[in-house]
């Protein structure tokens, strides 16, 4: 180990001291600005919170109800803010119930950066009280892992943990430190890590493919964007921004890209994929050239693979090569980060403008509106639809809220029809799909953007995987919206159950306690809503209380999300009923 | 591209507790048999290297060398097929001592196969044989007949016929 990371290339920052390996954790943390911790105290992580207590001033420890939450919560932090999550934890349990979240972040690439405590080194392999080998059950699940014996080692893993988690790719790393190595003495110093000889996060630009791109792009007919969470990442909203307007590009968005570009922009065509928009998904196998922006071609994205895209030419501007040629063969490749891609690009980019193209977008989102949208926000029904709770909470904030979504209908529809004037607004759990991901992604969300409004939409289901998480809401005050939109079912699975497998309706009926209780339990103002009358002054209420509170809405048992491309078909075959 | 055909992975990486675990994480959750695998030091100091046979399809091949690669204690991760190596096996073969002296077709076995004595006591003794696979498998069989205590065979060490791109990489840094 020793040797190994001398070969890194660090930057000192702190001189020498003598302290306890829990100190140096949190002298490191400070380091790398972390003011903020979401965790759970146990048997071998007692030292490090011990030091906690005396460093509560600096930093701000956010006591979870579940390691699992903990995850979430780090990851909605990270989300909004662009920044590291960090989450503590004890062994065993305590780490073994971060897995969920961590693998989320691995799927998403949301830099984390996960502490847990093990046993002490002598007693490690011994099956001890609350021993698991957490090393080995994380390994496929995170950028990096390793495991700390001696406090003299705590600086440079931590150092190297911080630069891997948001370097390059983000991604969860996870260090286990055995509790006598943060009871060990030791003479601390920190230096930042800045680089590591095996590993590369940023591929070097070659202009050469950025020349190809540029060509393909000024002689394309008929040009489609589809982007995803890396203009996000590389923070490369603004420029992106200007390649589509410059090239006049409609462009369209993965979940997990949504609000890099304002959804009313008039180059945004909407959403691809599964339950996507009508117009992009349809163009996408319409198009001469495919120019896929920091996305992975996602399954839910690409539907059948044989299907996909064939008649057009494919460009794609990636930092992770192992994702180039990994579910569709590209033509033009550019490695790099999306930022200095489309800063490079830009330049040789002509000006356009592809109003004819542009105008068969307008076709088919208007043949989606008269069949899908228009009975999603304008029902006529009796019953409140899902889609005109989102409308409502999108007049209400004018688009400046961070929406967190779940995973199921609701989050299809948040997804569709919320509309996002900024950027690192559309928190959900994209890659994995985890019910419960939505409150305590929401509570991190809101501890790292207090100035901004976050409104957590939540399933009934998922709702109940992380309710529990009410209690952290109450005892930090922390002032999120949560709006449950409860159709007494697992909509999502139900509407599969409706449409692939003749109505049987296994398992997927809730019957629910009362929401509303559960939430005044915990001290948090509440309401519900059945009628259509009342929602937009409930969310008026909601939006106007300053502490939290908590908006179940009872919707339509069993609506419908179209459009829809069914597992294992083309999106040529998206259904819209 | 879409014939499963034997390739040998050649991985530089460091030397790191829990790399093993990283690197058959990726065949294991594709479903892919490893077929040998092999850790050793390398001609850079410091620098360990992995040698792992596996058959599949060089489109998967290809892939699956990209997610090794991304693993941030790799250096650098290649494949070849059979004809662009010099590969070999090693073996051992426990036998009793007794045929080894009773028995002359045992002693021309060993001329033939090139094989070693490496050890001899009362009681056994230890044949190690160098080559490739089918040449063990021929040895394993021929013996076979006589009664082998115990055999143990090696994965796949290999070196290959081009240069490897290695050093360039490392004096990068």
């Amino acid at each position: 180990m020793k040797e190994q990371l001398t070969l890194e290339k660090q930057e000192e920052v702190k001189t020498t001291e003598k302290i306890t390996g829990s100190e140096a954790i949190i002298k490191c943390l400070l380091a790398e600005n972390v003011n903020t911790l979401f965790g759970y105290p146990g048997g071998a992580i007692m030292p490090l919170y011990d030091k906690l207590h005396q460093y509560q001033n600096k930093l701000h420890h956010v006591l979870v109800r579940h390691e699992q939450a903990a995850t979430h919560a780090a990851q909605g932090y990270a989300r909004i803010s662009g920044q590291v999550g960090v989450t503590i934890a004890t062994s065993g349990p305590g780490a073994t119930n971060l897995i969920t979240g961590i693998a989320d972040a691995q799927i998403d690439s949301t830099p984390m950066v996960c502490i847990t405590g093990q046993v002490g080194s002598h007693l490690l392999g011994s099956d001890a009280f609350q021993e698991t080998d957490i090393v080995g059950i994380s390994t496929p699940v995170t950028k990096w892992n390793h495991q700390i014996t001696k406090a003299s080692e705590i600086p440079k893993v931590i150092a190297k943990a911080f630069y891997i988690a948001k370097s390059g790719r983000p991604g969860p790393v996870l260090i286990d430190i055995t509790k006598d190595a943060q009871f060990e003495e030791f003479d601390f110093s920190y230096q930042r890590c800045t680089g590591i000889r095996s590993y590369k996060p940023i591929p070097s630009l070659d202009i050469d493919q950025v020349q190809k791109a540029a060509e393909l792009i000024n002689s394309a007919k008929k040009p489609l964007i589809v982007w995803g969470q890396g203009i996000i990442l590389s923070e490369a909203e603004k420029i992106f921004k200007c390649f589509v307007e410059k090239s006049g590009i409609p462009a369209a968005w993965t979940i997990l890209g949504a609000s890099a570009l304002p959804t009313s922009h008039s180059l945004n065509v909407g959403m691809l994929g599964m339950h996507g928009n009508y117009a992009p998904n349809i163009l996408t196998n319409e198009c001469d050239l495919l120019i896929a922006i920091g996305m992975r071609f996602d399954d839910r994205v690409t539907g059948n693979l044989n299907f996909y895209a064939k008649q057009a030419k494919i460009i794609h501007f990636e930092i992770d090569p192992a994702e180039v040629n990994k579910n569709v063969e590209v033509d033009v490749a550019v490695l790099g980060d999306a930022k200095d891609s489309l800063t490079q690009i830009l330049p040789h980019i002509n000006k356009n403008k592809h109003a004819e193209w542009l105008q068969k977008f307008k076709e088919l989102e208007k043949i989606e509106y008269d069949k899908v949208i228009k009975k999603d926000i304008h029902p006529q029904k009796e019953n409140l639809s899902m889609g005109e709770v989102i409308k409502e909470i999108n007049n209400q904030t004018q688009g400046n809220a961070a929406i967190v979504s779940d995973v199921g209908q609701h989050q299809m529809i948040a997804c569709r029809y919320a509309e996002f004037k900024q950027t690192k607004s559309n928190i959900t759990s994209g890659g994995l799909g985890t019910m419960g991901f939505a409150l305590p992604a929401a509570i991190g969300s809101k501890i790292a953007a207090p100035q901004r409004d976050v409104v957590a939409v939540i399933g009934d289901g998922g709702y109940q995987m992380t309710i529990q998480e009410l209690g952290t809401v109450f005892q930090q005050r922390i002032p999120l919206k949560i709006v449950v939109l409860n159709n007494n079912f697992l909509g999502m699975v139900r509407q599969w159950q409706q449409l692939f497998f003749e109505k049987r309706y296994a398992s997927t009926e809730m019957t629910n306690p009362d929401l509303i209780a559960i939430a005044k339990g915990y001290y948090i103002k509440a309401q519900k809503v059945s009628e259509r009358s009342q929602l937009a002054d409930a969310i008026e209420d909601m939006m106007k209380t300053e502490g939290a509170y908590f908006l179940e809405v009872c919707v339509e048992k069993e609506d419908n999300v179209f459009p829809m491309v069914p597992a294992g078909a083309s999106i040529s075959d998206i259904r819209l009923e | 591209m879409n014939e499963n055909k034997t390739y040998t992975v050649t991985i530089y990486s460091e030397n790191n507790i829990g790399l093993l675990n990283r690197i058959s994480a990726i065949f294991q959750r594709r479903h892919i048999n490893i077929e040998s695998i092999n850790a050793s030091v390398s001609e850079i100091e410091n620098i360990s290297k992995w040698t792992i046979v596996v058959q599949l399809t060089e489109v998967r091949m290809k892939k699956i060398i990209g997610q090794i690669e991304k693993q941030v204690e790799i250096i650098k991760a290649f494949y070849h097929k059979d004809d662009e190596i010099i590969y070999q096996e090693s073996c051992l073969f426990k036998i009793k001592s007794e045929l080894l002296f009773e028995d002359r077709q045992i002693q021309n076995l060993i001329k033939e196969s090139g094989s070693n004595i490496v050890t001899v006591n009362r009681e056994f003794f230890v044949l190690e044989k160098s080559g490739k696979s089918e040449e063990i498998g021929q040895l394993y069989a021929d013996l076979k007949a006589f009664g082998i205590m115990q055999f143990t065979r090696s994965g796949r060490i290999a070196v290959t016929k081009d240069q490897m791109q290695i050093r360039k990489i490392i004096h990068k840094f």
